[in-house]
């Protein structure tokens, strides 16, 4: 018997009895040892980086701290109200709310012009795709680096292209009333070719004869899109929406390059406020109460996308 | 017959012959265009000599007089090969260990019985719905109690463990006929011999998507290296990057900074460029991670 030929193989037939030796074992504790063992590794790293973390912050919130040795003074809530009062994090959520949504609603849009339009595979599609797909593969950083250029006041490639058309040139990132909207478009240039990459897949699951006799019975491209290509997409856009949001929230590298959250707190978003909480005010408190109510408010969006993942896995 | 038309003869979802998914092709060739620029400013501004002056910066055509100079200035400037080799470090030792602990978790999922199975189950797909992102402080915390503040191992640790890697496993390893496994445990085979002889090799498919979505995601980190690292000589390429970044900025020594973002980005690019297909499939895998 080969190995390398898993294709001739029979698959396993859920009727005929098993051999498998391992269903052999009751699953008391002994007997689970062995998978206990296998677990191991995983278990230790997670526990330390995943669910000790989750009550470090827990523990933290409470606690006034500026070191990373022990707690030093419990405080109950204050660092909660302390954060809530802060106009600089009510600033960054309302920030972060206006850039998750006028990033996710863009791109999302883009990615399925994209996919409607590259679906068929050949030559050119490729690389096209490949075209969208590239801002995808590098890093935020160097993505923010080109855009620095380009939003550069009167040199940059924007104004030295198109700004010289406007009456006035604008600072892209000088300006608190734009520098946001000038965050948000490298975001989208960024995460428009990931999304379009789901849609792709989605669009494999339209049943091709369905959209045969559509056309046939004078079904117009719009009719077919609305009627039979965007209910089908549904799951993928509930998916879709969930990784926009988080990566409206987890997403910052850009913020660090390009304006530090300046001018007057403009693109300041969530998570380089805990970031400047944490390392630049050694506030641990503070920073974890925002990470807290960060992450709390993120449960029920992953909650929901749990359920996204379970559709996914039924369909497509 | 047009180019266009010959391009939809046969086009899915029988959209072939119609003017408006056409409009739609023209304004996604046109959009691509548009995405590119920022790349082809990369490499025209790179080859700039910088004899051209401040004001051809923006300059989309190419210079007559392509140079090398912004190549050897950022090199000169920035400690790439320093950094590269920090990221590969990074890349190499996190694929190395997530390796081991995605297989073992992966086929105790798979194939074994056990006591509290789905406790522990959804105890990984914890790791998923925590961001783990967002739990940089008290996990910066940790590393500096560890005393791995400003070491590589201190920015590879916390992503040891997969989540969406034991998943991937998993599913792999469940799409083996037992009938393999069975046949090798008649022969004698151990656990690990079955593991290593039989699940790993039949698995490669997953491996390699796996390793791609990892590496891609842990080579453009930089939020996390940047609170870890204190050294400039242990700086990943992101971080070496802003830094490099912020100070030819000062200069306004742009051509100097599209010649070091060129080279932060080449590697995973010409990756790309070569293993295309199975960069986009990996991806559309990792939409679960």
């Amino acid at each position: 018997m080969s190995f390398a030929e898993p294709a001739a193989l029979p698959v396993a037939n859920s009727a005929a009895p098993r051999l498998h030796v391992l269903k052999r074992y009751s699953s008391g504790f002994k007997a689970s040892l062995p998978a206990y063992l296998l677990l191991l590794p995983s278990l230790i790293f997670l526990a330390l980086f995943t669910y000790g973390a989750m009550g470090r912050v827990l523990i933290d919130a409470l606690y006034q701290r500026t070191t990373p040795k022990a707690p030093v003074r419990f405080v109950g809530l204050d660092n909660i109200s302390a954060v809530l009062a802060d106009p600089a994090f009510t600033g960054a959520v309302v920030n972060n709310l206006i850039y998750a949504v006028g990033t996710a609603i863009p791109s999302i849009g883009l990615a399925l012009l994209f996919a409607l339009a590259l679906a068929r595979t050949n030559v050119v599609t490729s690389a096209l795709r490949a075209a969208l797909f590239l801002p995808v593969l590098i890093p935020m950083v160097a993505a923010s680096a080109l855009f620095l250029f380009i939003f550069l006041p009167n040199v940059g490639l924007l104004d030295y292209y198109i700004g010289r058309l406007l009456p006035v040139l604008p600072n892209w990132l000088g300006d608190p009333d734009i520098a946001l909207s000038a965050i948000m478009v490298i975001t989208i240039w960024k995460n428009a070719g990931y999304y379009m990459l789901f849609f792709l897949a989605g669009l494999q699951a339209v049943p091709e004869d369905v959209m045969e006799a559509a056309h046939l019975d004078g079904a117009g491209p719009f009719q077919r899109l609305r009627y039979i290509i965007l209910p089908e997409l549904k799951p993928t856009f509930l998916f879709v929406i969930v990784i926009a949001t988080l990566n409206a929230v987890t997403q910052v590298d850009h913020v660090f390059v390009m304006t530090k959250g300046g001018p007057a707190n403009s693109t300041n978003l969530v998570l380089f406020y805990i970031y400047q909480q944490a390392v630049e005010h050694y506030d641990i408190g503070k920073a974890s109460a925002a990470t807290l109510l960060t992450l709390a408010a993120l449960m029920g969006l992953t909650a929901l996308s749990f359920r996204t993942l379970a559709n996914r896995e039924g369909g497509p | 017959m047009t180019l266009l038309d010959r391009l939809w003869k046969d086009a899915p979802l029988a959209t072939r012959n119609e003017i408006t998914p056409k409009l739609g092709f023209v304004l996604t060739v046109l959009l691509a265009l548009v995405w590119l620029i920022p790349f082809l400013w990369m490499g025209v501004a790179t080859l700039r000599p910088p004899s051209d002056g401040f004001n051809l910066m923006a300059e989309l055509m190419p210079s007559l007089k392509p140079t090398l100079d912004n190549v050897r200035d950022a090199w000169e400037i920035g400690d790439f090969p320093r950094y590269t080799l920090n990221t590969t470090i990074i890349c190499a030792g996190i694929l190395m260990v997530q390796f081991v602990t995605i297989t073992l978790a992966g086929f105790a999922f798979a194939r074994l019985e056990f006591a509290g199975k789905t406790l522990i189950f959804y105890l990984f797909l914890m790791q998923l719905m925590l961001v783990p992102v967002l739990l940089i402080v008290p996990n910066l915390t940790l590393v500096a109690q560890l005393g791995l503040y400003d070491t590589l191992t201190g920015v590879m640790m916390p992503f040891f463990a997969s989540a969406f890697g034991t998943f991937l496993m998993r599913q792999a390893f469940e799409a083996i006929p037992t009938e393999l496994e069975d046949a090798a445990l008649i022969d004698g085979a151990g656990l690990f011999q079955r593991i290593r002889h039989i699940y790993v090799p039949l698995s490669m498919p997953s491996f390699s998507a796996f390793a791609i979505i990892s590496v891609t995601s842990h080579w453009n980190d930089f939020l996390w290296p940047l609170m870890v690292i204190n050294s400039p000589d242990k700086r990943p390429l992101t971080v070496g990057l802003s830094v490099f970044t912020a100070t030819a900025e000062g200069t306004q020594a742009w051509g100097t900074i599209a010649a070091g973002t060129l080279m932060v980005i080449a590697p995973l690019l010409v990756t790309f460029l070569i293993f295309q297909k199975r960069f986009i499939s990996s991806f559309v895998t990792s939409g679960i991670k």
